[in-house]
């Protein structure tokens, strides 16, 4: 079996934002809309403050509330671990929306672009209306792996069929791969490091690890 | 250059909600006292004559909450797509049972049999508790998720079922029922213990911070209003009646007054409170760190979870 997860080292994102841009950039999302994001979060108090930039998009649960919910079966969780949503069955309900502990859903109910009423050139070319007023979220760049049991390349190892946020890290904070292949490299950074995931205590078993030292 | 209206580190911390608005309240609001509406409607029928005006009612009423919820969803001429996950959606299984509801209460109303009634009844149960499955089962907002809000959602639902009933039976017919009377006040008394564990489970398990403020501020009025007063009314009028009360008559008295200004306070509190609820007190998780990366000399383990009331569920 093959479980694709992400992983995240936390020491190592600097806030960039290039993900993020990486990610819209790949994905065409809407203004004001953005499936991956990089918080940023300041703990303590003046002298000893910590500031921490944390990534966060979809977690590709494995046990997805969103998918649970789901009245159309548009939410669905593939065999090798991807979150999915089918934008031609969704009625935009935005019971997932409510379902996701991790914020990382968004419907926009009207088509909105950067500048006025009217599409610039590049957003008219990749302008869908499929996606409006139903539920969007990040799909860990689903053509990209996909395209991955064509060519025979690795996800994770192979720039081409890795999600692009992974790619365009600038820090090598961020891993893609399968998590039940021993010898993926998404396995042996967390053999080799102490990490958490996000609300593990709601029982949604995320697919994305947050490194924060080593092990 | 424009500057976002949400800094990154407020995303962080819980927000409220803005996906549901007041439409998909609606819902919740008339929907669920439709629903118990049937209950008591159904339970009343034993022993009182025709049911057929709280019927209908029960049915706008529910009518009411799916037509709102219908202007809100994205995509409204897919709404019959929504019948497709029975296994494991409480908006599908609520889609269903609606539409049992709908065939079960005009059969009801144009044939006015007690099994169809009861049968009805059973329906409005299962509408009511699919509606109060379907908010928590919701894991991104933790004051629906939490296990006393099924309770809440329930009884209030009935409570104001009972209210509505109490209402209807009064107007035009001016008839009361001192059976009915003590179902209210029955009910009342569970609405409040309810809400009261359920604003003490927030506060013991850590809500955010958000959420306990909007739940808090409606606390002394909704107990004063929504339950000490209209107890108070139900149980004057108990004091206040002749012999001979709950027979009907032709105008209507002080007693039955006093048990529809019960019941009007038993159904306003009941909405105010599920608005307050799926609206006002709906904050997200937001997010938390376990553990702050450790980054150059060794620092001590922090951790951190803004906006809420506890922050030790953060701390593993």
């Amino acid at each position: 079996m093959t479980r694709y997860v992400m992983v995240i080292d936390l020491r190592r994102c600097v806030g960039c934002q290039t993900c993020a841009a990486a990610c819209k950039q790949t994905n065409a999302t809407p203004p004001g809309v953005q499936w991956r994001r990089v918080l940023d979060v300041e703990v303590g108090e003046y002298p000893n403050v910590h500031r921490t930039f944390v990534p966060v998009a979809c977690m590709h649960c494995a046990n997805p509330p969103c998918e649970a919910v789901c009245p159309t079966t548009a939410t669905k969780k593939r065999a090798d671990g991807l979150v999915t949503i089918d934008q031609d069955i969704c009625i935009g309900c935005a019971n997932c929306v409510m379902a996701c502990p991790y914020d990382a859903r968004s419907i926009v109910r009207a088509p909105h672009f950067a500048y006025g009423d009217q599409p610039i050139a590049s957003e008219a070319a990749r302008f869908d209306p499929g996606r409006i007023a139903v539920s969007m979220k990040c799909t860990f760049c689903k053509d990209r792996i996909d395209a991955a049991a064509v060519t025979g390349q690795v996800p994770g190892r192979d720039p081409e069929v890795t999600p692009a946020c992974v790619n365009s890290c600038i820090a090598g904070a961020m891993q893609f791969g399968d998590i039940e292949d021993p010898a993926s490299n998404v396995s042996a950074t967390l053999a080799s490091t102490q990490h958490f995931r996000m609300h593990e205590e709601l029982g949604t078993e995320p697919g994305v690890y947050y490194i924060w030292d080593q092990a | 250059m424009k500057r976002p209206n949400v800094s990154a580190s407020e995303l962080f911390a819980p927000r409220l909600q803005r996906n549901w608005d007041w439409r998909a309240a609606t819902n919740f609001i008339t929907g669920g006292a439709g629903g118990g509406l049937l209950v008591v409607a159904a339970w009343v029928s034993l022993g009182a004559g025709d049911m057929r005006v709280p019927i209908f009612l029960a049915l706008v009423l529910v009518a009411t909450g799916l037509l709102s919820v219908w202007f809100e969803i994205g995509r409204p001429w897919r709404a019959f797509k929504v019948f497709r996950h029975l296994s494991s959606s409480w908006m599908a299984r609520e889609a269903t049972v609606a539409a049992v509801l709908f065939i079960t209460g005009v059969l009801a109303l144009w044939s006015n049999q007690r099994a169809l009634i009861w049968l009805l009844g059973l329906a409005g149960a299962a509408f009511l508790y699919c509606q109060a499955r379907m908010l928590t089962a919701n894991k991104g907002i933790p004051a629906w998720r939490h296990p006393r809000c099924l309770p809440v959602m329930l009884s209030t639902g009935l409570t104001e079922g009972a209210g509505i009933l109490a209402i209807s039976l009064a107007f035009p017919l001016a008839t009361s029922s001192p059976a009915l009377a003590a179902v209210l006040l029955a009910l009342l008394l569970t609405r409040v213990i309810c809400w009261r564990a359920y604003l003490s489970g927030l506060r013991a398990d850590g809500a955010p911070q958000g959420t306990l403020k909007a739940l808090q501020t409606i606390d002394a009025p909704l107990v004063a209003i929504g339950h000490v007063i209209p107890a108070a009314l139900i149980i004057a009028s108990w004091a206040a009646a002749p012999a001979g009360a709950g027979t009907g008559s032709a105008i209507i008295t002080g007693v039955q007054i006093m048990i529809v200004v019960a019941g009007l306070l038993a159904v306003g509190s009941g909405w105010a409170l599920k608005y307050t609820i799926v609206r006002r007190a709906a904050f997200t998780q937001g997010f938390a760190l376990p553990h702050l990366p450790v980054r150059g000399s060794r620092t001590v383990d922090l951790a951190t979870k803004p906006g809420w009331s506890r922050v030790d569920q953060a701390q593993q």
